[in-house]
């Protein structure tokens, strides 16, 4: 379908622009006045817990609702006027594999293929191509109602990928995955942005997954954008850095804490033998060290890291991403292991993920 | 997605291409070929789930026999006269009930997400329903054709001709279609597809049952008659015993047809607000 299709002035069109969008239903208010901006060529990250909106965001800007009050944009095309252009333009892979489960994996390619206007051989050839690239060419006689639940997001994939979109909605695609699914998924996002120049509007609740993926964040609670930016970017605006002590020997746990509470004037959170605090000038690292080394407490683990975008949520939000945690996860871990130091990227234990498919936002804050 | 490359390039260095997407509205052609698209996608589905070829075959079937051989001989007195009264109404009775089947599809799509992909993709908007209505015609027809042949196999014959035959399928396909209204509302109030059928038996039972598909009217009392000679069902059973085997055909005809109308003005409209509630 888009063979002969005229090229637009595609660098000044954003893929996404927004203006006060508002959605309720009933009572609920799921977008309380969104403003976003998302240019092509990018993956974009909407990034909050359950029922944020994030998921209302994507279908107002699939076509799927309308919006109550607000203005949105898709590759310059108004959503509430010019839908069926949008569609066009658009893929949604959506928070639950949306393949129909009676037909298998060639002919819900070949089913969409034929609705955007491919003949039956081109769509066949579609069909065979992308289930090759997903690696379900195996499964690709059988019904999906049989396929696992990888499979079926790879599917699902896939299908929204039919008509080659140059947006692509992914809500929320690795809920539930295990984390080799995950991985796999982010690889194909990845290519996807790389090599194909798709552009990527992506919902998580995951902050490891917008951190890895997003070139830009947006960072929603409750129907509103509380903030917006680069990974590091947010990172600075909330202060950033996390300074962890551990002394050699526990007896001199209260020295180590009446130290860092003196240096930065806040009461450093305990957990364990593990003394953290969030810190905004660098220079405090040397100074704690001299005032423990004043004070004869041998340091057994001292850490100055950039803050994780779980910290960056609980820094704007003033709660937990998931409320229902428990109300326990405030910086450290149970077990008080400090989070990998000198990894840009990747604060958080990695073995704590492994143990935890789905990695969670309350498994998350505790690192 | 095997040989892909870990590393994001810097945004500024990726490029984007907006194509034009084209005009802004589906045309009539490309419509029909959506719902034509879609409505294999349903029929197909039989294919994988055989279940649902006895449940729309072998039903009916079953339903023939036994209202012929076990009350036939009660209610007329000969199963071969009772089978030439109540064919034409268990043709009737069993197509009002497959309507369900619409109401019940349509749910597992919108609660499996499948409605969804398919709104997000740029086809007509009113195909997916369109779809799947045309697929469950098709699947009518097929059912209607065998109760006609397990009906001749028994006896039964077309005393007409083929064109009222065949004015016969087309009436009760046409009544279908207006009726399947109800099963699209229920199918968008319910939560899951199984309701549909809860909803729907409490409806369908009695409107088939106290009409006059199985038995006369005149051997009821006057109270439920009163309700019978109203029910569209009625008509419609007297219209397709009409054009089958002879008898008075234009009277419930036209009954059928106004109440068809009346059916999709009082349906139609509020499956379609239920819809917008609903996404």
């Amino acid at each position: 379908m888009l063979a002969g299709m005229t090229v637009r002035d595609e660098q000044t069109i954003p893929a996404i622009v927004t203006e006060g969008l508002v959605k309720r239903y009933g009572e609920t208010t799921a977008l309380a006045g969104v403003d976003l901006e998302v240019p092509a060529g990018t993956v974009f990250g909407l990034l909050g817990p359950n029922g944020a909106g994030k998921t209302t965001a994507v279908r107002v800007l699939a076509t799927l609702v309308r919006p109550d009050a607000g203005t949105a944009f898709v590759g310059g095309y108004d959503v509430r006027h010019d839908g069926h252009r949008v569609r066009r333009l658009v893929g949604l892979t959506g928070q639950y594999a949306s393949v129909d489960e009676m037909l298998t994996g060639t002919e819900n390619l070949l089913m969409i293929g034929r609705l955007l206007g491919l003949s039956r051989p081109q769509a066949k050839q579609r069909a065979r191509e992308l289930l090759a690239e997903f690696r379900l060419s195996d499964s690709a006689d059988r019904s999906a109602k049989t396929y696992s639940g990888g499979m079926r997001r790879r599917l699902d994939l896939a299908a929204s990928l039919v008509g080659r979109p140059r947006l692509l909605f992914l809500d929320e695609p690795t809920t539930g995955l295990d984390p080799r699914s995950r991985n796999e998924m982010w690889e194909v996002v990845r290519d996807l942005v790389g090599v194909h120049g798709v552009t990527v509007l992506l919902t998580t609740q995951y902050l490891e997954e917008a951190d890895q993926l997003a070139d830009d964040i947006a960072v929603v609670d409750h129907g509103r954008i509380i903030a917006q930016g680069s990974p590091e970017e947010l990172k600075r605006q909330t202060g950033a850095q996390t300074l962890a002590v551990r002394p050699a020997a526990e007896a001199d746990l209260p020295l180590v804490v009446s130290a860092v509470a003196a240096v930065l004037d806040t009461s450093p959170e305990v957990a364990g033998t593990l003394v953290s605090a969030r810190v905004t000038d660098p220079a405090t690292l040397p100074a704690v060290v001299r005032r423990l080394d004043d004070a004869g407490v041998t340091v057994g683990e001292i850490t100055l890291r950039s803050s994780s975008l779980d910290e960056v949520f609980l820094a704007l939000t003033g709660h937990p991403a998931e409320p229902a945690g428990g109300g326990t996860g405030t910086g450290t871990g149970d077990d008080g292991s400090p989070a990998a130091a000198d990894s840009p990227a990747g604060t958080r234990s990695t073995s704590d993920d492994d143990d935890d498919p789905a990695a969670r936002i309350p498994a998350a804050t505790r690192s | 997605m095997s040989t892909v490359t870990a590393v994001l390039p810097e945004p500024s260095t990726r490029r984007a291409v907006w194509p034009d997407p084209g005009p802004a509205r589906v045309s009539p052609l490309e419509t029909l070929r959506h719902v034509r698209t879609l409505a294999w996608r349903n029929l197909v589905q039989v294919k994988h789930n055989p279940m649902e070829l006895i449940d729309f075959s072998v039903q009916p079937l079953m339903f023939l026999l036994l209202f012929t051989y076990v009350f036939g001989g009660a209610i007329s007195g000969s199963t071969s006269e009772y089978l030439t009264f109540a064919l034409p109404g268990l043709i009737v009775q069993n197509t009002l009930f497959a309507t369900l089947n619409t109401g019940t599809g349509l749910n597992t799509d919108l609660t499996k997400g499948v409605f969804d992909r398919l709104r997000s993709l740029p086809i007509a908007r009113s195909a997916p329903l369109a779809g799947r209505i045309l697929a469950d015609l098709a699947k009518q027809v097929w059912a209607i054709g065998i109760l006609l042949g397990l009906g001749y196999i028994l006896g039964f014959r077309i005393e007409t001709g083929p064109l009222q035959a065949l004015a016969a399928v087309g009436l009760v396909a046409l009544f279908a279609l207006c009726a399947s209204w109800i099963a699209v509302l229920v199918g968008m109030l319910v939560s899951e597809p199984e309701k549909v059928m809860v909803f729907g038996f409490t409806l369908i039972f009695p409107l088939t049952f106290v009409s006059n598909v199985f038995v006369q009217t005149n051997t009821m009392p006057g109270w439920l008659q009163a309700f019978v000679k109203v029910n569209p069902v009625t008509a419609l059973a007297d219209a397709t015993r009409g054009l089958f085997v002879g008898g008075p055909v234009l009277t419930p005809t036209w009954h059928v047809l106004v109440w068809g109308v009346v059916l999709v003005a009082v349906f139609a409209p509020l499956a379609v607000r239920a819809f917008k509630r609903r996404v």
